[in-house]
């Protein structure tokens, strides 16, 4: 049967730079029950639905592993699970403790006040390309300037930037269901990288509850919310997790953007005249290009019935982000890159109570990121295209992206 | 401007309330509060909030642009 | 009168008169815009005030957070209309095709929708009614007056009734540092709209706020001093309170008066339409020319026994006014039904509550998520063996599974079991509601689709 391989394919490194062809097929079974036991469901409505159902669970320990699906065993290094990894009440409880030094409703202004040092930022890094003609979009750019940011924000030493960029490689490499290497190796790999991580995290965090300063880091060390704070764990486990998903997200949301963009002349254009623009560009980016393509962790904790198949309890369910978004039951014209697509309630951040933590800044990273992008690089040229994509399929992006440039406009 | 947000659609995901602090406002955990004539100074944070809802619940009119003038009986024949 | 064959002539010349500007009058109005109407559009109002947005009157208006008169509503679009605002419809000659004004003149329409809406229900006692302090709160005039006696800090409050209104109400005095009293004639807080499991946790979050909660108690007497200033309020009880506000909040009545002799069939309960907002005439026919929306609409809804709801819900307001105009200009088979599953929120002392369905329907109540005692918690209300009503407290990111489950008429108890469900959400338990309406065994109905043009509804006939 074709379809009970088509989610594999799409994960398949040759189609990493185009997937949405699979996805269509994919699409035509909302829910397609893989060859290795996952339910793949790549439908926009559907997605949806399960995203509020509170019968999926994303805690994998509640997997029938007689139901198959790959083993995941990231979290077995002494390490409990982050926020992410959990359901409600735990997902609730520390979400909340993070979100308080984060935003609203107890630290409203944080992301809206970092505007001007995102804007300070981007503008210092472009003008490090002073000189030259040709930069590579992810090296130069779309990596360093969010590990900027979530460095300063967490309270993390930039300097150290070098221990961390390895470590959360190897950590990610494991989401990976199609490694060169065996899974066996790339777990161990993982898992002292995450040990290393959290070792280095337990130093730091010991330094911020002696002397806070304005950080999260500190906010979660030493400040509590009406029902306690978090525990030295929680704190260690919920900044590996930031600092991951501040590593790797917002690299490929700015660098799919530009790729984007270099593809779509007339759009870069505009976007140049009209910074604005960037707003609802940024939006569409996400339902076009999302930097996570697919959720592969959630399990069901029912038999349940979705879209006339029904998935059991215990088994494991992977939500294509990347094909929902394409859904043309949902999205007229799906597979256009449009900026003033209205009525974009795309699923690039997800759904329901795991709806991407960090989405207000990376919104604002690649709105300013981008703008600043087409205003000051003169007549901009992909220099090949498609560029090289990370191995990685969830977390979806090209390696490098080279292009060239007549003049940096200041 | 003037502005409405459908409650009903509202799941609570602030993303409005990060992006344009001066005019949504959380009230605990997802209540949300907005200034609904918030002044045109702010169109900007606005329009980031608008786009940025994950379900599509705020609606935006800036200055004078869909509406046409408004006569009170007496001001029209017809 | 609009004959079916006319109905391209109708869409390019006809005349539309909307009686009601406020949100159901103003969403219609664009979406028959929308809808490719091009012909003369008028919209009647009683008040001068272009349409504007009730729901934040009660909250951000009384929090101080806005003014009421920065509440006017957004424009979707342009909608070229005719506007007369500031004089009330005053009769309606359905012979003639015609709305009387109250100053006398007269409009003709060849299609007419009614949106008038509701009103504040007074306090029954005009001299009482009339004391300085004394306030209703419906209209932006009522929330701006209000909302200056809140600002000048009074010493006390007392809030009468506790229903969404009067909580809203008592949770911005308390956000105000103002000593506020809550006097309410049954159990708890909310009882009628969520039931007296809900009611309590409702009463429990104003005990916790600083509220002085009186349940099973009525107001018997407003008593002014000499200068007709508010003084005092005298409970059933006997106790008298030292007041000087007193917001009345007993709920609101249809306005219909303007409707009587018309041959409607309006009332204080509203307006009969069909479930394609047509207007039922007195003798039950329904007439075709002639169509309601809002919260002056009573419409039988096939999802919940047929039963003919009146829903004073902002989101009813909206849809049922896009679906009156779609059917306004439209006939027969292209005509659709309001399939709205009932849906409102509210936001009262920092808690988000939302609800969907109709809980008043449910015998039963189970907390399928989270805990009553933590305020954050999702609970379904069970009728005859299906899911009928959701409310949540905190915990709005579930709630469209709960619309799919009304939608689906999904068993009630919940067969499954899901993410934080807790001890005491194993055991349904009586709803509560004070007088819990009983109606009979009747078929099954599903609603299925997401986008308005998939909208199914599928009818499975009682089993006798």
């Amino acid at each position: 049967m074709i379809s009970g391989t088509l989610l594999n394919q799409a994960t398949e490194y040759e189609n990493r730079a185009d997937p949405y062809p699979i996805y269509a097929e994919l699409r035509k079974t909302p829910v397609a029950l893989q060859d290795d036991g996952v339910y793949a469901v790549s439908t926009y409505w559907e997605i949806r639905s399960l995203l509020a159902d509170p019968r999926i669970s994303s805690d994998i320990r509640n997997r029938d592993p007689r139901l198959g699906g790959p083993m995941i065993t990231e979290d077995e290094a002494n390490l409990p699970p982050s926020f992410i990894r959990l359901d409600p009440p735990e997902h609730d409880r520390l979400r909340c403790l993070a979100g308080r030094p984060f935003g609203p409703p107890h630290t409203p202004r944080r992301i809206h006040a970092m505007h001007a040092e995102l804007a300070r930022m981007i503008a210092e890094l472009i003008d490090r390309f002073h000189g030259s003609n040709q930069v590579d979009i992810v090296e130069d750019f779309a990596y360093p300037f969010p590990v900027a940011v979530i460095c300063k924000l967490l309270g993390v030493p930039h300097q150290d930037e070098h221990l961390f960029h390895d470590w959360t490689e190897k950590i990610v490499n494991a989401l990976d269901p199609n490694p060169e290497e065996g899974p066996l190796e790339r777990q161990r790999v993982a898992q002292q990288a995450r040990l290393d991580l959290g070792g280095y995290l337990t130093g730091l965090v010991e330094e911020h509850r002696l002397a806070p300063g304005e950080d999260l880091l500190s906010a979660l060390t030493v400040e509590h919310g009406p029902d306690g704070g978090m525990s030295p764990v929680e704190v260690i486990v919920t900044a590996v997790l930031l600092l991951i998903a501040g590593h790797e997200t917002t690299v490929n949301l700015i660098t799919n953007g530009m790729l984007t963009l270099l593809r779509n002349p007339e759009i870069l254009r505009r976007l140049r005249d009209d910074p604005d623009l960037a707003v609802p560009l940024v939006e569409e980016l996400l339902r076009f290009e999302p930097p996570v393509q697919l959720l592969p962790q959630r399990t069901c904790l029912a038999d349940i019935d979705v879209a006339g198949t029904v998935i059991p309890k215990g088994a494991p369910i992977w939500l294509v982000l990347g094909a929902g978004n394409r859904d043309p039951r949902r999205f007229q014209d799906p597979d256009r890159f449009d900026p003033d697509r209205r009525d974009n309630e795309h699923l690039g951040f997800g759904s329901g109570v795991h709806y991407c933590f960090g989405a207000p800044l990376a919104r604002l990273e690649a709105q300013l990121a981008l703008a600043a992008l087409a205003r000051r690089l003169a007549n901009p040229e992909l220099v090949y295209d498609p560029p090289v994509y990370r191995r990685n399929p969830v977390l979806r992006g090209p390696r490098h992206l080279h292009v060239t440039f007549d003049t940096l406009v200041a | 401007m003037r502005i409405v947000v459908d409650l009903n659609r509202c799941q609570g995901y602030a993303q409005c309330a990060f992006l344009a602090p001066d005019v949504f406002v959380l009230h605990g955990q997802e209540a949300l509060m907005y200034d609904p004539g918030a002044d045109e100074a702010l169109a900007e944070q606005v329009a980031r909030a608008a786009a940025a809802c994950p379900v599509q619940a705020i609606l935006v009119e800036r200055g004078e642009g869909a509406r046409e003038p408004v006569g009170a009986v007496g001001g029209h024949g017809h | 009168m609009v004959t079916e064959g006319s109905v391209a002539e109708f869409n390019r010349n006809g005349r539309v008169v909307v009686v009601g500007a406020s949100l159901a009058g103003l969403r219609a109005a664009e979406a028959l815009r929308d809808e490719g109407f091009a012909g003369t559009l008028i919209m009647i109002g009683d008040e001068r005030l272009q349409p504007y947005d009730r729901p934040p009157l009660s909250k951000q208006v009384l929090l101080g957070r806005t003014s009421a008169d920065r509440t006017l509503l957004p424009r979707r679009r342009a909608i070229n209309a005719e506007w007369r605002l500031g004089v009330p419809a005053a009769g309606l000659d359905l012979s003639r095709h015609r709305v009387r004004l109250a100053d006398g003149r007269e409009v003709g329409f060849d299609r007419l929708l009614i949106a008038t809406g509701a009103r504040a229900r007074p306090w029954p006692r005009e001299a009482e009614a009339e004391l300085d302090g004394v306030f209703v709160l419906r209209s932006v005039g009522d929330a701006a007056k209000l909302e200056r006696r809140l600002a000048a800090k009074p010493h006390r409050v007392l809030v009468v009734g506790a229903g969404f209104t009067g909580c809203e109400v008592a949770s911005a005095c308390r956000a105000r540092g103002i000593e506020v009293t809550v006097a309410e004639r049954g159990p708890a807080p909310l009882v009628g709209a969520l039931g007296g499991v809900v009611g309590a946790v409702a009463a429990e979050l104003q005990r916790k706020n600083g509220v002085d909660l009186r349940c099973n108690i009525t107001v018997t007497e407003l008593e002014g001093d000499l200068g007709g200033r508010l003084k005092r309020a005298h409970l059933s009880d006997g106790t008298v309170l030292d007041v000087d506000v007193a917001v009345i909040a007993l709920g609101a009545l249809r306005n219909t008066e303007w409707l009587t002799g018309s041959g409607l069939a309006a009332g204080p309960r509203g307006i009969a339409c069909d479930a394609g907002c047509r207007a039922f005439d007195v003798h039950g026919i329904v007439t075709d020319d002639v169509f309601v929306a809002g919260d002056v609409a009573r419409a039988p809804h096939p999802l919940f026994g047929y039963q003919f709801l009146s829903l004073e819900h902002w989101g009813n307001a909206v849809s049922q006014a896009e679906t009156a105009a779609h059917n306004m200009v439209r006939s027969g088979l292209d005509r659709r039904p309001h399939l709205w599953v009932p849906a409102f929120w509210s936001a009262q002392f920092g808690v988000n509550i939302k609800s969907v369905g109709v809980p008043p329907m449910g015998e039963e109540l189970l907390v399928t998520q989270g805990a009553l005692a933590e305020h954050r918690f999702a609970a379904v209300y069970g009728y005859q063996g299906r899911v009928i009503a959701a409310v949540t407290f905190d915990h709005g990111r579930w709630i469209d599974f709960y619309s799919r489950q009304i939608e689906s008429a999904a068993p009630f108890p919940p067969e499954f079991v899901g993410v934080d469900r807790r001890a005491d959400g194993m055991r349904p338990v009586p709803a509560d509601f004070p007088d819990p309406a009983l109606p009979t065994h009747g078929p099954t109905v599903t609603v299925s689709g997401y986008a308005p043009n998939e909208r199914r509804l599928t009818f499975t006939p009682a089993r006798t």
